[in-house]
């Protein structure tokens, strides 16, 4: 009986002396460098289009983090970026989600300047500071820093911005994916 | 065909083998007889204004303007790029979209020049006499003004290799002769009729590296070329140049391949030449140079062979930049009943062009008019079955089946970790696989993939921070219009208690008097 006794009390000892370790360390010493928000955040594609619903990247970041938000919301990072997130994350793989599997070809805006009021709606919209000009001066879109996440078209007043798809050439061609293999054992999707 | 096959070293310098590689048949005979034809002035020439790697250069003619051989019609912009001269003199026609020689078949930007017949030089370009008594940073930028550009097919800017070379510190200047895929004879007609030019300009090339080393390499399958070569450097007496010989295997003229099997040492992956002690010039680049130096004769003209069975007389043809492609055809006896391909370049690593209407260009060494013969009935793709024959031919020690494993999962990333950058597309891997898949394809459609993913993560970088300091900016601003609102609504409040609130008042009321 009265070894039982010592059991118990040095084991309730022992805990409780390491319980009081760990939280003196958790209070203490600095929490891991990236958190798990800056690590989904730096795996989102960072066109700020908000088109998850929240205001950028990092909101939505956060959201999923606390979670708030599904993985499968971001339509830019698409398919790759919601296997990506579930991994990290150790969640369900969705691919119903509001906004995966449409890829659309990238566009960036441009605004017909000739309509253009100068009203800094757009610019204030802009997520990136994209757009230059200046109160009743005619505006411009700097074409590489916009990240074609559309918020400056709906502030618009003027309906003067449309989404163009961008004019690479021939140095951002690319060459196309070499025909599927016909039969065997690719169809079988190994 | 594994090195077992290989031939014994003949030579007495101590070589090493090089890793994979193929014995192809190397259908040389059929162009390779015959001497270097001067091709006949083309009535028009279309120059596109990117023949090279780097930077396109920039137009500096107008439509309408009266141009002579020879002279500067765009020049090159940027650290890497090479400028473009008028290959006839005449009238410049036209500036603008024209199709070029290029695997994605879209159109690129030329300069197209009307021809007056005469061809009349510019004398803007004057020859040097003395050439070691010029600076090598003057021969450097000489050399770059000329629009020289690796002849042997990369079409890298010869004077940023030569700058790159020295600033690494490089000993050796290793001029390239081995000319391994099949049918391209041009390098070797070049060796046999111009081997003084050659040598001149690996003389020149040397004083612009400041290097006392040369190492000019040959294939063992070119005795004419060699003995001529042999000759030259005979006559010339200088010390510096020696000559070696390799094995013919298939891509032993890759210049990685080559200094391993010089050297015995591996280009570094992701590396180059220089960071092994070299620099690699093809032969037909050594000539343009001693031609810019002895002549003063930009680049302007290049040997072409223009080869294959669909062709009646196969030869090789110095033919200005610019030339349709169907006029070289038509100088070489047409094409015969039976052709059914066009492809530049050589079998191995060249591409199919639609139309021979295309223009020649700096990267042109070669324009194959197959049959239905030589390519062979299509085969149909089978599933790989991990036979191993692929890694064991690859001569830049990958492992191909594996690659393309991931290819075909969209593994990108992974076949970054496989060295995907390393293949240098010989096509070894195609040639021996037994499901006959198209396994460069798929590197090379890779390789554009994983660079616009690259792309695609430094402009999300760039995204980021503008909208972080977008979001701190519109943070700070709000806080300081709160803080400016506060302050003018404290000071309201003070002045009402302290009772100064009438002063303030007939204050506004005078600034709104003074205002009318």
């Amino acid at each position: 009986m009265e070894a039982i006794a010592t059991a118990v009390l040095a084991l309730a000892g022992i805990a409780a002396l390491l319980g009081w370790v760990l939280s003196l360390a958790a209070s203490r010493l600095p929490a891991a460098r990236d958190t798990i928000a800056e690590r989904i955040d730096a795996a989102l594609p960072q066109t700020q289009c908000a088109q998850c619903g929240y205001p950028g990247c990092r909101p939505y970041a956060d959201a999923i983090a606390t979670g708030e938000a599904d993985i499968d919301l971001c339509p830019p990072g698409g398919e790759t970026l919601v296997r990506v997130l579930a991994d990290m994350l150790g969640r369900e793989l969705k691919t119903s989600g509001s906004a995966v599997g449409v890829l659309r070809p990238p566009v960036v805006a441009v605004i017909h300047e000739s309509a253009c009021i100068g009203c800094t709606f757009c610019m204030e919209a802009c997520p990136v500071d994209a757009i230059v000009g200046a109160h009743r001066q005619m505006h411009t879109v700097l074409e590489s820093t916009c990240t074609g996440c559309e918020l400056c078209v709906a502030p618009c007043p003027v309906d003067c911005i449309e989404m163009m798809p961008v004019a690479r050439g021939r140095s951002g061609w690319n060459r196309p994916p070499p025909q599927a293999v016909a039969g065997g054992i690719h169809d079988a999707g190994h | 065909m594994t090195q077992d096959t290989r031939p014994p070293d003949t030579v007495p310098q101590k070589q090493w083998p090089i890793r994979g590689g193929l014995m192809l048949p190397p259908h040389k005979e059929i162009s390779r007889n015959q001497s270097i034809l001067n091709a006949s002035l083309p009535a028009t020439v279309t120059l596109p204004v990117q023949q090279h790697v780097g930077a396109p250069a920039q137009p500096v003619v107008q439509t309408g303007d009266k141009v002579l051989t020879g002279q500067l019609i765009a020049s090159a912009q940027g650290n890497i790029s090479g400028s473009v001269h008028a290959s006839i003199s005449g009238t410049i026609s036209h500036v603008g979209a024209a199709p070029v020689p290029h695997a994605s078949g879209l159109d690129g930007l030329c300069i197209t020049i009307q021809s007056d017949g005469k061809d009349v030089r510019c004398a803007e370009s004057t020859p040097v006499d003395d050439y070691p008594s010029l600076d090598p940073v003057a021969l450097r930028s000489l050399i770059a003004d000329a629009g020289i550009v690796g002849l042997g097919g990369a079409v890298f800017p010869t004077a940023v290799k030569i700058e790159a070379g020295r600033s690494a510190g490089i000993e050796t200047l290793l001029i390239n002769g081995a000319e391994c895929e099949p049918y391209i004879t041009c390098d070797a007609a070049l060796m046999r009729e111009r081997a003084d030019e050659i040598i001149s300009g690996a003389q020149i090339l040397l004083h612009a590296l400041e290097v006392e080393r040369c190492i000019i390499a040959l294939e063992r399958d070119v005795p004419k070329s060699l003995e001529a070569i042999e000759r030259a450097i005979s006559a010339s007496a200088d010390g510096r140049l020696e000559l070696v010989t390799v094995p013919t295997i298939y891509p032993a003229g890759g210049e990685k391949q080559l200094i391993q099997a010089l050297t015995g040492r591996e280009v570094p992956s992701g590396g180059l030449p220089h960071d092994v002690g070299f620099v690699c010039q093809n032969v037909a680049t050594a000539a343009a140079v001693a031609r810019r130096v002895h002549t003063g004769e930009p680049l302007i003209s290049r040997i072409v062979t223009c080869t294959g069975s669909g062709v009646a007389e196969p030869r090789n043809l110095e033919v200005r930049l610019g030339t349709p492609i169907a006029e070289l055809v038509a100088q070489c006896g047409g094409y015969t009943t039976d052709v059914a391909r066009l492809i530049i370049g050589g079998p191995m690593m060249g591409f199919a062009v639609p139309s021979d209407e295309l223009p020649v260009t700096k990267v042109v060494n070669c324009v194959l008019a197959a049959t239905r013969a030589e390519i062979g009935v299509e085969k149909t793709t089978m599933p790989c079955i991990r036979c191993g024959d692929c890694a064991r031919v690859c001569p830049a020690n990958l492992l191909p089946q594996q690659l393309y494993w991931h290819i075909r999962a969209g593994d990108f990333e992974n076949t970054r970790k496989f060295d995907l950058f390393d293949c240098i597309e010989c096509g070894c891997c195609d040639y021996v696989c037994p499901s006959h898949i198209p396994l460069v394809e798929h590197y090379r459609y890779a390789k554009g993939q994983i660079r616009s993913l690259d792309e695609m993560a430094r402009n999300a970088e760039v995204a980021k921070q503008r909208s972080e300091h977008k979001s701190a900016r519109t943070l700070k601003d709000d806080e300081a219009y709160d803080s400016q609102l506060e302050e003018k609504k404290q000071a309201v409040r003070d002045a009402a208690s302290g009772g100064g609130g009438k002063d303030i008042i007939e204050a506004a009321i005078r600034r709104a008097k003074h205002n009318k």
